[in-house]
């Protein structure tokens, strides 16, 4: 890992509050200020993220100048609320689950079983498939199936480096994803919300697209337990839910594998997955999506084709009917 | 009721019940201006906050209305019935700041998208079968309304809460994703109410019939 030195006068991207955020902060000051609750507005802040914080080393990386914030075109999501609303069934099926129950777990070490059609199959450490490589930041738009939407600044490595030095063999055409199943230290499974362990899975191309990164970290500092440490995938141009967390196992295949939510629902989630405003959760419209952290009266947008990346993702999808291959 | 109105002990419990089933609103007010316990406060996203605890609370009142005459039936105690009534209409109260919520921070008033997930979308198709018919349950809670409308045919009218509830119960399982144990709790003591309801009714056919 090529550790950079910073100079003083440069912060990090994630250090900088969000527009929205202060922006937001100084509205409801103005408005509180004005209805004479400026009392209770001082309060409100010093009770923010007063509750149990992962404990996280900083991480040094790189800022690729391709996915700054600005590329992104929105405001990074405050690190308060990716950090304490997360879909995490592993710790508990409410957002607000993982933060609380991932508090003991302890990511390292930590090992990866590479197997299938590789040249290089066996049992790697963290350390292992980190170290060859050099981190880089990455502000990615984050879409989640349910309709919301964040900005995160992840650090981690393009998968497809790391997948390479496995040599897959000619044959793979596929790769498959498996997490942690440990429901002692992962108490949400315990209970039969979903298959265990959770499997997801990625064509191989896909796999190896610049653009999906093996993360393990965010907002300067290594993965927080609740968001998969210590090492998960971030697929942007895909639902949330293709983004598997807290990675055990990795099996080059030829055939289609599968994945959880699809083995579930099949008529509600694909395989592909890619962030479609044209395609509809049978549940609810993915038309429009709502901006976490703009408050209680949220902003919505109106989603993009493969969440903004169609420029780099689109012609894996060429001649797909993608309402069939949703 | 006129006499439990001036029976001073009694008077009292009864604002003492009404004051208790504003808790779950005033838990969202301290949450929102302390942060609450957690520093999270209405949490990352608070439209969605709101509307499943709201929903979870009115779900929750509707069963406690459920609940009261079985509950008569085991212990023997009639009073329990006095508290029915506001029961209901703090069940109706939770249901409509349930769906403002959805109106109001969820929708942002988009009637057109409103009106399209009530098309669409069978779990909300369900919920608003329930709230539409808790409307003229409420409207009709008053004495004056059990006179008018005559006893028999307000009871006929009110026993609209037997698919109302299970209606609840399905809206909530349908929306939840994977298997969640939570929901099925919550029809399973619904079905467990109606059916100490139904075991009553066929006993009282079998007496009659002998």
């Amino acid at each position: 890992m090529l550790i950079k030195r910073r100079e003083s006068w440069h912060l990090p991207e994630c250090a900088v509050t969000p527009r929205a955020v202060s922006e937001g902060r100084r509205r409801f000051v103005k408005g509180a200020g004005a209805l004479g609750f400026g009392a209770i507005a001082g309060s409100f802040g010093a009770g923010l993220f007063s509750g149990p914080v992962a404990r996280a080393a900083t991480l040094q990386a790189t800022l690729n100048p391709a996915y700054t914030a600005d590329a992104a075109g929105l405001d990074i999501t405050s690190m308060k609320d990716a950090t304490s609303y997360n879909n995490f069934y592993e710790f508990g099926t409410a957002k607000g689950d993982p933060l609380k129950n991932a508090q003991a777990f302890q990511p390292l070490p930590w090992t990866v079983e590479v197997e299938g059609l590789a040249g290089k199959t066996g049992t790697y450490s963290y350390e292992d498939i980190i170290k060859p490589h050099q981190l880089e930041e990455r502000i990615y738009r984050f879409r989640c199936v349910e309709a919301w939407s964040m900005v995160v600044p992840w650090i981690g490595i393009p998968l497809g480096d790391i997948l390479k030095r496995f040599e897959p063999a000619s044959g793979a055409r596929y790769v498959a994803f498996e997490t942690l199943y440990d429901p002692e230290r992962m108490p949400g499974q315990k209970r039969p919300t979903v298959p265990w362990p959770y499997v997801e899975g990625l064509r191989l191309d896909e796999a190896m697209n610049p653009l999906t990164l093996m993360v393990v970290g965010m907002y300067g500092e290594t993965l927080p337990n609740q968001n998969g440490a210590p090492l998960r995938l971030v697929v942007p141009w895909k639902y949330g839910f293709k983004s598997i967390k807290s990675i055990v196992r990795i099996n080059f295949t030829e055939q289609q594998p599968k994945n959880t939510w699809n083995v579930i629902q099949p008529r509600e989630y694909g395989f592909y997955s890619n962030v479609n405003p044209n395609v509809s959760h049978p549940r609810w419209s993915q038309a429009k999506e709502r901006v976490i952290g703009s408050g209680l009266f949220p902003e919505k947008r109106d989603t993009l084709m493969y969440n903004g990346y169609g420029e780099q993702v689109a012609h894996l999808y060429e001649g797909m009917d993608l309402t069939r291959f949703y | 009721m006129v006499a439990s109105m001036r029976n001073g002990p009694r008077q009292v419990s009864r604002v003492a019940v009404f004051v208790v089933c504003l808790g779950p609103l005033a838990w969202i007010f301290w949450r929102a201006f302390t942060g609450g316990p957690d520093g999270l406060g209405l949490t990352a996203n608070p439209a969605e906050y709101l509307n499943r605890f709201i929903g979870d609370w009115a779900l929750r009142f509707i069963l406690i209305t459920l609940a009261m005459t079985p509950l008569r039936l085991m212990t023997g105690q009639a009073w329990l019935l006095r508290f029915r009534r506001m029961f209901g209409l703090y069940a109706f109260f939770y249901v409509s700041l349930h769906l403002a919520s959805y109106i109001v921070f969820d929708q942002f008033f988009d009637w057109s998208a409103i009106w399209a997930d009530i098309i669409k979308r069978t779990y909300i198709t369900v919920g608003m079968t329930a709230f539409v018919m808790l409307i003229p349950m409420a409207v009709t809670s008053t004495a004056r309304m059990v006179r008018r409308l005559g006893p028999d045919r307000w009871k006929r009218l009110h026993q609209m809460v037997y698919v109302i509830a299970p209606l609840g119960c399905v809206h909530y399982i349908m929306m939840s994703k994977g298997f969640q144990i939570e929901p099925w709790i919550y029809l399973g003591l619904t079905i467990l109410m109606l059916g100490i309801r139904l075991a009553r009714y066929m006993v009282r056919r079998r007496a009659l019939s002998a």
